[in-house]
């Protein structure tokens, strides 16, 4: 009786099992006949009758194999299922060919294969997809590594600059021994021993308007990895021409920005296309305003999260069960990330495409062929930062001639570097007001710190590389006089110090820290 | 309003313009830049009028262009954030 009711619990569970990986196989197949064929709605109906609860599909494979001995057959089909090599005949041969994955891409990308948004159907796309990285620094690097993570088919990798040791707190698909490597370059021998089935197309160079056109038409999306206006609208301009989403980032300091852009990427003129980079900033900002992380500084994990979300939102576009309906409002947003603000997050709706747009509106008067003829010159429209060149000759003095000068009674150093920097390294002496940008004031807070204008000494400015010491000692030399009883220009004494200390490594002192 | 780089928030409090100009986003943006902006740069916030390139005016998380630009009249309760695009990577 025991015996009767245990062999009755196998079959019955047998029989779940069947009906169980059947279940799911019908689902797989169903999701790669969409992915083989995205256009043709997903087959729901049974071609036969509906009786045996087995997508019509596989009835013809499925019911043979029920009618022989289950016992015996199961562990067998299952086994020329999985394409195991011992698999015996050519109908295990034609078993084999069902996977579209290789064995070792199941279990690679098993953990997001089995999520909804994924799927086969997602996992193929990723692996049919050609993503384009432009930079490799604090964005691209985790960028890239979480799509060769994902097993994107292709990954461009374009980037001119060498790794330099600054780059190592966040930029870490590099390594210490590759200081002095192409981006690109050393990126592809991370990204290689991370994921080997993934093809690394290398491009050792800065993009250029020439060729960034016909560089974008191999791809399906691109990735705004780098650092300056200048490129970020060369990128747009690219992307809307060769018709290319673009997952845009940036960041500085304790900040981040993202923004998809031209998506989906209708044609110039076509109302229904995401905003592009011109769109949302018609006009670039003043050349004085644009901070570079080597100026303002940037916090390895507040540029990681941003590459990391680009990543995201790359896998989401090649991964979108259909494309975007064209009918459906276009409704960008901004995900805005500030570390240290709380909430952290914010997400802000942005404008769709702009009518009068220079590339992308139906007046555009941008072209490929202005792109590609070398005419629009984007340094020029961006504007290049001037350096600070406001003082007389005879207030500079060289940082050589500097470290000669006899100190102490006879003359008086006020670096104006923030205190963040003065509080890394400092000269003896040395009096800290840092420039805020206001003669005034600045000279208050120099007299506030005890700092006498008047007392006949000499007074030397020195900053990281010598442009706020001229506006410093211009401060002095032209704020000074009218503020000081009877006193003239003429006795107030100040020169800056040429290079700031940057010169001061180069010449004086080459153990002073290079940060 | 706030600045999120270098976050500042201001809690500011408007009864009607004395000039009969309407409380609109030009109107606060000349009243920030006059009472309140104590850097000299002025034109790192406003140039030609008007905010300057490269600076987002966001009116209750959304693009100033959605709801009017400079024209839109501010309401009791509205937050309004001027941020600095970033270009660092």
């Amino acid at each position: 009786m025991d015996d009767l009711t245990e062999a009755s619990n196998h079959i019955h569970t047998l029989r779940a099992q069947i009906a169980a990986t059947e279940t799911q196989l019908g689902t797989l197949k169903l999701q790669l006949q969409q992915a083989e064929h995205p256009s043709l709605p997903p087959t729901t109906e049974p071609l036969s009758p509906p009786q045996t609860g087995i997508p019509a599909e596989w009835t013809n494979a499925t019911l043979p194999a029920l009618q022989e001995n289950v016992q015996r057959d199961i562990a067998q089909r299952l086994r020329q299922e999985r394409g195991l090599e011992d698999a015996p005949t050519i109908q295990a041969a034609s078993q084999r060919r069902r996977w579209p994955l290789a064995t070792h891409e199941y279990s690679r990308y098993g953990r997001q294969l089995i999520m909804p948004e994924i799927g086969l159907r997602g996992q193929l796309h990723l692996k049919n997809a050609r993503v384009l990285i432009v930079g490799l620094g604090g964005l691209g690097c985790p960028a890239a590594a979480y799509l060769a993570g994902a097993g994107v088919g292709t990954l461009g990798l374009v980037d001119g600059d060498t790794v330099e040791e600054s780059n190592l707190h966040r930029q870490l698909a590099h390594a210490t021994a590759r200081v002095g490597w192409n981006k690109a370059e050393s990126a592809k021998a991370y990204l290689s021993s991370l994921n080997g089935n993934v093809r690394y197309d290398v491009y050792k160079c800065h993009l250029r308007p020439e060729s960034a056109v016909e560089y974008f038409g191999d791809y399906d999306v691109v990735l705004d990895c780098t650092d300056h206006p200048t490129s970020r609208y060369l990128i747009s301009d690219a992307c809307v021409l060769a018709g290319k989403p673009l997952v845009s980032a940036s960041a500085l300091k304790t900040e981040g920005q993202l923004i998809v852009l031209n998506n989906p990427p209708a044609p110039p003129g076509d109302a229904t296309g995401g905003p592009c980079y011109r769109c949302i900033f018609p006009k670039p900002p003043p050349a004085a305003s644009v901070l570079s992380c080597g100026e303002g500084g940037i916090l390895g994990p507040v540029v990681g999260v941003m590459g990391v979300l680009q990543a995201l939102e790359a896998i989401k576009i090649i991964t979108a069960a259909k494309p975007m309906a064209t009918d459906d409002p276009v409704k960008p947003t901004m995900l805005m990330f500030s570390a240290y603000s709380n909430p952290q997050f914010r997400s802000v709706r942005m404008r769709a495409r702009r009518a009068g747009c220079a590339i992308c509106s139906s007046e555009a008067t941008l072209t490929a062929q202005s792109l590609t003829s070398g005419s629009l010159d984007y340094v020029a429209f961006c504007g290049a930062q001037a350096s600070v060149d406001i003082v007389a000759p005879e207030q500079r003095v060289s940082a050589t001639t500097f470290s000669r000068l006899p100190m102490g009674d006879n003359g008086v150093l006020i670096d104006v570097r923030d205190e963040t920097q003065f509080g890394i390294c400092a000269l003896r002496e040395s009096v800290n007001v840092p420039w805020t940008g206001s003669a005034e004031r600045w000279v208050q807070s120099a007299r506030d710190v005890g700092v006498d204008f008047e007392d006949g000494r000499q007074m030397f400015t020195v900053c990281r590389f010598g442009n706020d010491s001229q506006l410093a000692a211009r401060a002095i030399t032209e704020t000074l006089p009218s503020t000081i009883n009877g006193a003239s220009a003429k006795n107030v004494r100040v020169k800056h110090i040429e290079g700031g200390f940057e010169a001061w490594r180069k010449e004086v002192d080459p153990t002073w820290p290079d940060y | 309003m706030e600045k999120t780089a270098n976050p500042i928030t201001l809690q500011v409090e408007f009864t009607t313009d004395t000039k009969g100009q309407p409380s609109n986003v030009a109107f606060l943006t000349t009243w920030l830049c006059d009472h309140l902006m104590k850097d000299p740069r002025k034109e790192m916030f406003v140039l030609e009028g008007s905010v300057r390139p490269g600076v987002l005016v966001l009116i209750n998380d959304a693009d100033w262009e959605l709801e009017g630009e400079e024209k839109y009249e501010l309401q009791s309760g509205d937050e309004i954030v001027f941020v600095s695009t970033l270009h660092g990577g």
